[in-house]
């Protein structure tokens, strides 16, 4: 259907060209630099390396910085912009905005502490922050994508670009098997999800979902589109995470680079979840009693799987995987209920989940010393005497995973539950109460080894003004949106108003 | 003063603010500065027992403010009769633990005190928010400074005992979220308003089936920090590993939090649910009145034994509670207040003796009257007010609660009674085995006598047990407008005959042969539907 693109299309995807030029442009400064590349290489060689190294990543990633900068200001055009652009292949929406914003700020909070990880890890920070952006922008074409195609595309750029970063510790074992886990099982699961996608092309003639969601309409029920559903749900399901297709989850959150676990849990998560619902309520409202049910189950057993899992990890970032795992089986609700409560509590979940995810990570990030990983829970005994502002922020960040008041954590878990009691899954909230008590064992745990066991084993978490930065805007979220969401609230509910064509699909009860 | 309720509430919170501020390594300003504002947060709330007019049954000193419009949640504060009496217990009791903890703590003095502080905002906000989302955070909110309170500053098995209060606390109130959830959608199917507004809440009337189930959901997240028999079992435990202020808050604040939501939430506004559930209720406060008391009787450790006699009191509490009549839950009102005066006490008297001596084995004293007897005097009236002696506070809520709990079944009063009658058995004997005797452990034999700050925060508790044991009339009349309004939803029964009788003069003898505690009355005060406020229970026999 798209028969090529008019100028104006060029003006509505101008965020992605701001984002795709300001890649290139790192990667040409990432040559022009005058500096050795030979010291990255080397890593930790003598002082004047490590130091022309430091100033390196330095530039590069002020310059990263700038380029998200810039994205973010070419977002404003388009606040409230509603069309089909590209001959109906991305459209420009609050839907798309909404989750272009989270990602823009997830990635710029992962640049900000990766300065001093890559510094430590001696990586080459060029290709990292290239990396990252180039994920960032599959992420935004994802969460525009209103056509099958381009969904793909959007997906495949960031799903590769995160096969690179998971493995980008060179020398790291645990990075390098987490890599290949990550590619091996990223590829299968995408293949699955492509079948997918062209039993649904085949069955409705079309790639573009608002069509498809017209072909469909009124149709008895196809046995072979109920399977399309079945293998578009695993290869999702493989994405965000959910039972059983988180296998990777763990061993890949563990061995990456630690600001890539943080990106990866949240950026790759929400958009999967913006993919997830331009799908299933734009393209394929008319099955929805099929895909309702899977959901349904894929919620529960994800969120009671991740969260039992998570009771016995002694590696924060290992806990941090099933805790993740866990909430996108929480997530997965507001897609169960599949109205536009359900969805304005998806995003606003999505947005207070990137930052408290985040912050948790900036906090592991900090403990990252030479000669100290810093994310087994003993390292983090007696973080309050040692670390006052650390094991604070910690311990916020804890409380709101935990969904406790006056976190925002709490404001996103309450409306969830919400949502899903609104719609009539009263049981479905009653389990996902019940786990969100459960996973508070876990949490606490943390918040145990941080102020009531006070011999000191681990190291002093190193405080750097972006990690500083990073968590202080973090905790800021945490506890402004916890106290305060207001405005969260309204932009979340003006934003799940424009999925789908004038409301329509998303009407399905 | 329209802000008036907010700056109680704010006030211990802007102390924590300013203990975080402060350096660690000055404990004794960080003392100064938490006892100013502990002492400030209770001077600002007495003028709250001026204000607050009880011949109004509506909530009073209201504030409205939108906070998150698009769900319709607000900022919505106000007070009644049953809150006004507890902000006030709250505030004199968040004092005197903070006053008691002076030379009790001398680790981490900066985080326990600000600790306190927060806590205290929460409980303090849980009791004015008329906004049931409000309600639920301020709830919440408690959680966290308490799990560290008894983690950090208990004793030797507070990891445990800190994480199953927490759990404990958390798996209740997360399925009470549900039942608020419940309602909120069920009352926008009905008005078309989101709100969470509890005074339209009460005006709802429900069907029965729904009302069940969210019954059953509050039940869960109140009966929990009750604590109800069979949900009791964090309780002995939190309480006898928290630090003394920890204990005294949480038997004498937090443990209101339940009875304070039953009559606050699941009796007014599931007036056929509480109905229906009155036969488990009832049952389950009976169980706990006769089981607690018995286990008190057979504890070793001074504290357990305090915890589990709270276990006994608590229920008795509930079971006057719902018996369903005016006399009955004006009586569980003012046990309530009398249990945070007499248990709390008795948690403070615990802790004196501990930060001397580093046991609660109750074997290890004995003769201590002679050794400390203001002690022993303090002692012995405390125990007196728990036992119900008359004279003292104990004795008009047991004396209510009995009578509200003799209409309703003969047989729960036999029971109630028997609570009544135990409690003395194992306060007597706590006492007899601790302060009379010879003092046969030497280790007794030079403990002090309580100093000057002891005594000034066993003082307003003291002079509490006497007025309200000697002229309780103050505390009922601002009880009755809440009675009312409570029993007017549940048990309508009571109504119908307020028209016969007048309103504003004397108490009529009827009145007072119905309600026991309408001759506590100058004047009968009028409801809303100006009617007077004291229902004639025979009359509706």
């Amino acid at each position: 259907m798209p028969a090529g693109l008019a100028i104006s299309d060029f003006y509505y995807i101008l965020p992605e060209l701001v984002i795709t030029g300001g890649a290139l442009l790192l990667l040409v400064a990432d040559v022009l630099l005058p500096v050795a590349r030979a010291a990255a290489a080397a890593g930790a060689g003598a002082d004047g390396l490590t130091e022309r190294h430091r100033r390196r990543t330095q530039i590069l990633s002020w310059i990263t910085l700038g380029v998200i900068g810039a994205t973010v200001l070419s977002l404003a055009p388009f606040a409230d912009t509603h069309v089909e652009v590209a001959g109906g292949l991305i459209a420009v929406d609050r839907f798309a905005l909404f989750f272009k914003v989270v990602f823009l700020a997830a990635a710029a909070l992962t640049v900000l502490m990766s300065t001093r990880y890559l510094e430590i890890e001696g990586a080459s920070p060029g290709e990292y922050y290239f990396l990252v952006l180039c994920a960032t922008l599959g992420m935004m074409v994802m969460a525009g994508g209103i056509d099958l195609v381009t969904i793909f595309i959007g997906l495949e750029t960031m799903a590769v670009s995160f096969y690179i970063l998971a493995g980008f510790i060179k020398p790291s074992q645990r990075s390098n098997e987490a890599a290949v886990t990550y590619f091996l099982l990223g590829a299968f699961s995408l293949g699955i999800l492509l079948y997918g996608m062209s039993l649904m092309y085949g069955l409705s003639g079309t790639t573009s979902l608002r069509t498809m969601a017209v072909a469909f309409a009124g149709q008895p029920r196809d046995p072979r589109l109920v399977l399309a559903v079945i293998l578009v749900v695993a290869g999702i399901g493989f994405k965000i995470g959910a039972v059983p297709f988180h296998m990777w989850a763990p061993d890949v959150y563990e061995g990456a680079p630690t600001p890539i676990t943080a990106y990866l849990s949240v950026g790759s998560k929400a958009a999967s979840f913006a993919m997830l619902l331009r799908i299933f309520l734009e393209g394929l409202p008319a099955t929805s009693a099929d895909w309702r049910l899977l959901f349904e189950v894929l919620s529960i057993v994800t969120m009671t799987v991740g969260n039992v899992a998570a009771l016995t990890q002694t590696n924060l970032k290992r806990m941090l995987a099933y805790s993740s795992i866990a909430h996108a089986g929480y997530v997965l609700m507001g897609v169960v209920a599949g109205t536009p409560r359900g969805v304005s509590a998806m995003l606003i979940y999505l947005l207070i989940y990137a930052f408290m995810q985040l912050g948790a990570f900036a906090v592991i990030v900090m403990m990252r010393r030479r000669d100290v990983v810093g994310d087994e829970l003993k390292d983090y005994s007696g973080l309050s005497a040692r670390n006052p502002l650390a094991a604070f922020a910690m311990l916020l960040f804890m409380l709101s995973l935990g969904g406790i008041p006056p976190t925002a954590g709490f404001m996103g878990k309450f409306w969830l539950f919400g949502a899903a009691i609104d719609a009539g899954y009263v049981w479905l909230a009653v389990i996902g109460v019940l786990n969100s008590a459960i996973s508070l064992y876990y949490y606490v745990r943390v918040v145990v080894f941080m102020y009531l066991k006070t011999e000191a084993i681990g190291s002093e978490p190193a405080f750097s003004a972006p990690l500083g930065v990073v968590v202080g805007v973090t905790l800021a979220a945490t506890i402004v949106l916890g106290v305060y969401p207001r405005l969260l609230f309204e932009a979340a509910e003006a934003s799940a108003r424009t999925l789908g064509v004038a409301g329509t699909a998303i009407a399905l009860k | 003063m329209t802000h008036y309720l907010s700056l109680i509430l704010f006030t211990p919170l802007v102390g924590a603010c300013l203990l975080l501020v402060t350096p660690r390594e000055k404990e004794d300003a960080i003392r100064w500065i938490a006892n100013i504002f502990a002492g400030a947060g209770f001077a600002i709330s007495i003028p709250l027992w001026y204000w607050f007019n009880p011949q109004n049954a509506d909530f009073q000193l209201v504030e409205r403010a939108p906070w998150i419009p698009s769900i319709g949640a607000e900022y919505f504060l106000g007070v009644d009769g049953l809150s006004t009496l507890l902000i006030l217990l709250t505030t004199l009791i968040g004092f005197i633990a903070v006053l008691s903890s002076w030379t009790a703590i001398t680790e981490r003095v900066k985080e326990y005190y600000t600790f306190l502080l927060v806590l205290q905002t929460g409980m303090l906000g849980a009791f004015m928010s008329l906004d049931f989302l409000l309600f639920f955070l301020f709830w919440e909110v408690m959680l966290v400074p308490m799990y560290f309170l008894i983690g950090i500053w208990g004793s030797a098995n507070r990891l445990y005992s800190a994480i199953k209060f927490f759990l404990y606390t958390l798996v209740g109130s997360v399925i009470m979220l549900l039942g608020i959830l419940a309602l909120y959608f069920y009352a926008h199917s009905v008005t078309g308003v989101y709100s969470f507004d509890v005074t339209a809440f009460q005006q709802l009337n429900l069907p029965v089936n729904l009302q069940w189930w969210i019954f059953l959901a509050f039940f869960l997240g109140f009966a929990v920090k009750v604590p109800m028999f069979p949900f009791h079992t964090w309780l002995p435990d939190a309480h006898t590993d928290a630090p003394t202020a920890g204990s005294v808050i949480l038997a004498a604040v937090m443990l209101k939090m339940g009875t304070y939501g039953f009559l606050r939430f699941s009796l007014p506004i599931l007036p056929d649910g509480t109905r229906a559930f009155v036969p488990l209720m009832a049952v389950l406060s009976i169980v706990g009145i006769v089981y607690g008391a018995l286990v008190a009787l057979a504890q070793k450790d001074w504290k357990r034994l305090v915890a589990y006699s709270s276990v006994s009191h608590m229920a008795m509490i509930m079971l006057g509670m719902f018996a369903l009549n005016p006399v009955g839950i004006t009586g569980s009102i003012v046990q309530q207040l009398n249990h945070g005066i007499s248990t709390g006490a008795l948690f403070l008297l615990v802790g004196v003796v501990y930060e001397r001596r580093h046991t609660r084995e109750i074997a290890e004293y004995g003769g201590l009257s002679k050794i400390m007897p203001v002690y022993a005097a303090i002692f012995l009236i405390m125990t007196m007010s728990s036992i119900g002696l008359p004279a003292l506070n104990g004795f008009i809520g047991e004396l209510l609660i009995l009578q509200g709990v003799f209409v309703a079944s003969r047989m729960w009063a036999l029971f109630a009674g028997s609570g009544v009658v135990l409690g003395a058995a194992y306060m007597l004997y706590l006492y007899q085995r601790t302060m009379f005797g010879k003092v046969e452990n030497p280790k007794n034999l030079h403990l002090l006598d309580i100093s000057h700050r002891e005594f000034a925060t066993f003082a307003p508790l003291l002079v509490l047990a006497v007025w309200i044991g000697l002229y309780p009339a103050p505390f009922l009349r601002r009880l009755d407008g809440s009675v009312q309004r409570i029993v007017a939803r549940v048990s309508p029964q009571y109504s119908p005959t307020y028209a016969a009788l007048g309103c504003g003069g004397a108490p009529t003898p009827q009145m007072i042969a119905a309600n026991g505690a309408a001759r506590f009355l100058q004047s009968v005060p009028c409801g809303p539907d100006g009617r007077p406020l004291v229902a004639a229970e025979s009359a509706a026999r």
